[in-house]
């Protein structure tokens, strides 16, 4: 029985914007077996009372100054992007809406 | 006259500093090289995806006309020239990390690490070939062509940093600034009779450096010896308060271990073999060099112990889950808003569909595949069975280094299990790509210091010429100093016994 | 009117006698730190699109955040204000979701380690019952940009043909505040929400951590809310109510619920658990769109960061920097000021509580500035649609209006005409006096010479004032104030009158 089904990469490729094809479906559905299969050993080592490290060097409270620090003016900023307007980031309708609690006032009208 | 691209990085600038050879000459003849012996995708090393000509004889111009009007050089490299591995930032040039989903994108910023090299006057000839976003082992994965390796054309050169390592064994560049999450600098190093340095966690910023997977990246030097490494070592490292995860403490004094150890000995000093790294699986060839390496430290008055690592074998599945995980996050930015590419769907395309779209073109296969792997370790219900239990193996092998440490100064395993494989040879086989990271990926979980340093030359399964390969020096966290010493002594009396430096047998690329 | 997502709403007297309500509050505060929570850009409300960003807040490949340090004085401080303890150790989390206003396709946020926890607020209801509040927690995370959907018939988000985004406030320092749920509260729910929120902002402001502005966005609401059957026992699914932006709308929201998911549950529906929409126009909340794909942050502790461990002796140097609680400082100020309850709670509902303290702390009387802010401040914020602390007058300026008429140097109706030429722009109370030449007239000569002349004009009033009938003097003090436009000090024209038909 494989770890992983053909449905469940569809799901991830949509949680991860990725419009796969059928075929990388067929061919990612497998691979992705085989690699879970190989690396879910990681689950026969560590016990319970192992914390886990989330980074590799032990740092704490690095902090900077709330200082000004110069950015990017606003032709820098959209330099690089693929459309724009007024300013701003011109991108394709959105349709969802805002994901994020409390994320408030930001659909404003146009 | 000396071919200048022959030199080491050390040679040349004190040729420049003593005004016997210009920085322009320098950069020329480098120049010159790289369109002879680089080409295309097709042909030639194709180590460089962008080669700045220009800029890297204006950068070399005011060099030699500081030195010219009597001024100290800016560092010890001023003038030297660089290649710049296409994952840091440039104001300059292209930034592209190997993706066709940044193709073309010139940053807006510099990375730290492009900026302390242009501070110390450091030529940057170009921006070299990578892995995708770094991940993979050989090159293959660049969306712009397979790097050549310059010992046997039709062999990978390793990866991800096949461009920084290829540079230096054509004589492209005599130094290149690679990244290392989990043997992108020491594989290619091994493959291409080279020698690379993963510094210590934190020791070089990561502020510019386009993220694989971030709590294991580290930026760090490539070169044709160790002291030239060295030298760049030093003007790489440093705190940076644009990095969180930058260490605030003094860069070890690395080129005056390298010097002391090329010409002294290794008297009272412990090694530890790993006796995990080194057995199954790894080429004959390769066991056979690094057990005369082995040797010639005994040789050198070092203590050879054995030492053991019982997590080190889990390391490997700990990698392939928390580097995809950190991926699939990392690389949820390149969603076509902002920058890079942008794929039309049809007139009225919704940002979630054209995102989706132009990821999918965007992105090879072995990012989506690791994009996809991450997304699936860190969903809810399979957390705590994947990314959970891999932080703790993580802690397991940070254990397992500081117990090995206990009983020695440093300890040596092959860097890589094999010799470079042929092109095309594993690129439809994830899971062996990524046991050649068998060895050099504890250090990146642990956030320790290593280094890949040439040992000999083995021939493999498929015959032809005789290929590199390298061996492994680790030290705990900050212990570059002696991790120096040690590879310096080792290339010193390597070269001694072996009639020279092993990149004077690279044949003549044709 | 007809709601096409709740047919029937049940009368509230009735909901509340059937149904015992839940009440949870989310409440988002954006920081007044000078830059950003993980860059050095600045945070400044209003600015031109796209020209407070770097690479950090563009999400720009290679880019990494750095924690800005007062950020985390300011949580903490809000944490310790709100009675919380202060997490000894903790990692900010990656919230993974796509969205084109979110510039790295995740929130840098400390959602599941955050940095205060367990609290509570103490919150006076209008009749002085104190409400006890027990606070969650209180973590940090960064805004998202703004955008603007254009094209289509509403300007809405749905039927827009693209957007337009900004990344100026992307970035900025939140503090979200997450109550527990509040249970008991029956029909005074609204109230006791509206309360909450009133009394957080108070504390908020008073820390001078943020300009809790909930028209600009600066403090916002989610209001999480369930019924089950009186004295059930049960607890109801729950659904959460955002873009509440006013004080007012969490009480309305709140209310609406109530009344619309007892509709819901009386035609024997399911309530569904969801996020639903405050329309502040209507009062009513509407679904929002459900989502194909069920959401699924996959959060990990943020690799760009290191943990935040704060020493004990940092937290208690913060301890004392905290103002007094709120509810001790209004018993405080009601004891100074000698004011009733209703007094007090004008004072609140006006929003003016630290406007009048700040003026009396610049030597007004309590009375006067009490006064001056209730009413007539608060008619000219009315009528030019602004909130009283947006008037262009200082409480300082106001104290020295006040100063004025207590030295008889300006009437009432002067003071009035100084405090319009500062609201104005015509400068200091001082330069309007001067400006506008409106000094009371106080040389008795002239007033004398009016006076006389008032009573020349209506000789019959003279008589009666004379006779002593003192209430006609009125008639003539007003004949002067008119013929003195108003200049003269009515007091001492009224002192003069009677001198004059004495004797």
């Amino acid at each position: 029985m494989p770890a992983i089904s053909r449905d469940e990469v569809a799901h991830l490729a949509r949680l991860a914007r990725l419009a796969v094809t059928e075929d990388e479906l067929d061919l990612f559905a497998g691979q992705l077996d085989v690699i879970l299969g190989a690396v879910a050993r990681v689950g026969e080592v560590a016990a319970d009372d192992i914390p886990p490290t989330s980074h590799a060097v032990p740092l704490s409270n690095v902090f900077r100054p709330d200082e000004l620090r110069p950015g990017l003016n606003q032709e820098q900023a959209l330099a690089g992007a693929p459309a724009v307007e007024e300013g701003r980031f011109r991108v394709p309708r959105i349709l969802d809406e805002e994901p994020l609690a409390g994320s408030g006032i930001s659909g404003e009208e146009a | 006259m000396t071919d200048l691209t022959r030199l080491t990085a050390a040679e040349l600038a004190a040729g420049i500093h003593s005004r016997e050879v210009s920085a322009v000459e320098v950069a020329q003849a480098h120049l010159d090289r790289i369109a002879e012996v680089d080409g295309d995708a097709g042909r030639g090393v194709h180590a460089f995806l962008h080669v700045a000509a220009d800029a890297a004889l204006a950068s070399a111009a005011l060099v030699d006309e500081a030195i010219g009007a009597g001024s100290a050089p800016a560092s010890p490299l001023a003038g030297v020239p660089l290649a710049l591995k296409d994952v840091f930032t440039t104001i300059d040039m292209p930034t592209t990390a190997g993706s066709k989903i940044l193709e073309g994108w010139r940053p807006p910023y510099d990375a730290t690490v492009t900026a302390r090299l242009r501070a110390a006057g450091i030529t940057i000839l170009g921006k070299t070939n990578m892995d995708e976003f770094a991940m993979g082992s050989s090159t293959e994965h660049s969306a712009y062509g397979v790097t050549r390796n310059p010992w046997d054309g039709t062999r990978v050169p390793g990866g991800s940093g096949g461009g920084s390592a290829s540079a230096l064994a054509a004589f492209e560049a005599p130094l290149s600034v690679g990244t290392d999450t989990g043997g992108s600098i020491r594989q290619p190093a091994a493959f291409t009779g080279t020698v690379g340095v993963k510094p210590t966690y934190g020791g070089v910023s990561r502020y510019g450096l386009i993220a694989c997977a971030s709590s294991l990246d580290q930026g760090g030097p490539c070169a044709r010896t160790v002291l030239d490494a060295a030298l760049l070592h030093e003007v790489l490292a440093g705190y940076d308060p644009l990095d969180s995860t930058s260490i605030d403490a003094a860069v070890p004094a690395v080129v005056e271990a390298a010097r002391a150890g090329a010409s002294g000995d290794l008297a009272g000093l412990k090694v530890g073999v790993v006796r995990e790294l080194g057995g199954e699986g790894y080429q004959p060839g390769v066991r056979a060099s690094f057990d005369a390496a082995l040797q010639l430290l005994e040789k050198l008055g070092a203590e050879i112990v054995e030492v053991s690592c019982p997590h080190f074998e889990y390391g490997l599945a700990a990698y392939y889950l928390i580097l995809p995980s950190e991926v699939s996050s990392n690389l949820a930015r390149f969603d076509a808003m902002r920058y890079g590419l942008r794929v039309q769907v049809a007139d009225t395309g919704s940002a979630e569909e054209v995102m989706a779209a132009t990821r999918e073109a965007g992105f090879g296969a072995e990012v989506k595949r690791r994009i996809m792997l991450g997304t699936y370790a860190l969903s809810s219900g399979y957390y705590d069975a994947y990314y959970g239990q891999a932080q703790k193996v993580r802690t397991l092998i940070s254990r397992d280094f500081a117990a090995a440490f206990e009983r020695a100064d440093v300890l040596v395993s092959p860097t890589a299990p094999t010799t470079a494989f042929p092109i095309g040879d594993k690129v439809d086989d994830p899971l062996a790509m990524y046991l050649n990271d068998l060895a050099t990926i504890p250090t990146n979980l642990a956030g320790t210091a290593a280094m890949s340093v040439p040992s000999g030359l083995a021939r493999d399964q498929h015959g032809g010429v005789e290929l590199p390969v390298g061996l492994q020096i680790m030290a705990p966290a900050l212990g570059e100093a002696v991790m120096y010493r040690v590879g310096a002594a080792f290339e010193a009396v390597r070269d001694a016994e072996q009639d020279g430096p092993l990149i004077r047998r690279v044949r003549e690329w044709s | 009117m007809t709601l096409a997502n709740s047919p029937t709403l049940v009368d509230y007297d009735e909901v509340v006698e059937r149904f015992d309500p839940m009440l949870g509050l989310e409440v988002h505060v954006e920081l007044n730190t000078r830059t950003k929570m993980f860059c050095g850009c600045p945070t400044a409300f209003g600015a031109e699109p796209n020209t407070q960003v770097c690479p950090t807040c563009l999400g720009l490949p290679g880019s990494l955040p750095v924690v800005n340090r007062v950020a985390v004085e300011s949580a903490m401080r809000i944490g310790l204000a709100l009675n919380c303890s202060i997490a000894p150790w903790g990692r900010f989390a990656r919230k993974n979701y796509f969205y084109p206003d979110m510039p790295k396709n995740f929130q840098t946020s400390q959602y599941d380690e955050p940095i205060a926890v367990n609290g509570w607020l103490d919150v006076a209801l209008d009749d002085g019952e104190i409400v006890r509040v027990e606070i969650e927690r209180a973590h940090m995370e960064e805004d998202t940009g703004k955008s603007l959907h254009v094209g289509g018939q509403t300007g809405r988000i749905h039927g827009a043909d693209y957007s337009l985004l900004d990344y100026n406030r992307a970035g900025v320092p939140l503090i979200e505040i997450v109550t527990k749920m509040i249970p008991g509260t029956g029909a005074r729910a609204p109230e006791v929400a509206r309360a909450y929120v009133t009394t957080l902002r108070e504390l908020v402001k008073a820390l001078g951590v943020s300009d809790v502005r909930m028209d600009q966005g600066s403090m916002r609401c989610d209001v999480n809310l369930s019924l089950s059957p009186r004295d059930s026992g049960t607890l109801g699914t729950r659904t959460e109510t955002k873009n509440v932006n006013s004080l007012r709308s969490v009480e309305r929201a709140v209310r609406f619920e109530m009344t619309r998911q007892a509709g819901v549950l009386d035609a024997g529906d399911p309530i569904v658990q969801e996020t639903r929409h405050f329309e502040e126009q209507s009062g009513t909340t509407r679904a929002g769109r459900r989502k194909e794909t069920s959401e699924d942050y996959r959060y990990f502790p943020e690799p760009d960061l290191v943990p935040i461990a704060p020493p004990v002796e940092w937290v208690e140097e913060l301890r004392g920097t905290l103002p007094e609680p709120p509810r001790e400082r209004r018993k405080r100020i009601q004891a100074d000021w000698s004011l009733s309850d209703e007094e007090l709670r004008d004072l609140v509902n006006a929003d003016a509580l630290d406007l009048v303290a700040a003026t009396v702390a610049a030597g007004a009387p309590s009375q006067e500035a009490r006064s001056w802010w209730v009413s007539y401040l608060s008619q000219q914020a009315n009528s030019q649609g602004v909130t009283l602390d947006e008037l262009a007058i200082t409480p300082e300026q106001l104290a020295r209006v006040i100063e004025l008429v207590a030295g008889g140097e300006l009437n009432n109706k002067l003071a009035r005409q100084v405090v319009d030429g500062v609201l104005a722009g015509e400068g200091s109370p001082d330069d309007v006096v001067a400006g506008r030449g409106l000094a009371v007239v106080s040389d008795d000569g002239p007033l004398i010479a009016a006076v006389d002349e008032a009573l020349a004009a209506q000789p019959e009033v003279a008589d009666k004032i004379r006779s002593g009938k003192i209430a006609a003097a009125g008639a003539i003090v007003g004949a002067v104030m008119k013929a003195t436009r108003g200049q003269a000090d009515a007091q001492r024209v009224r002192e003069l009158v009677l001198q004059r038909c004495s004797g």
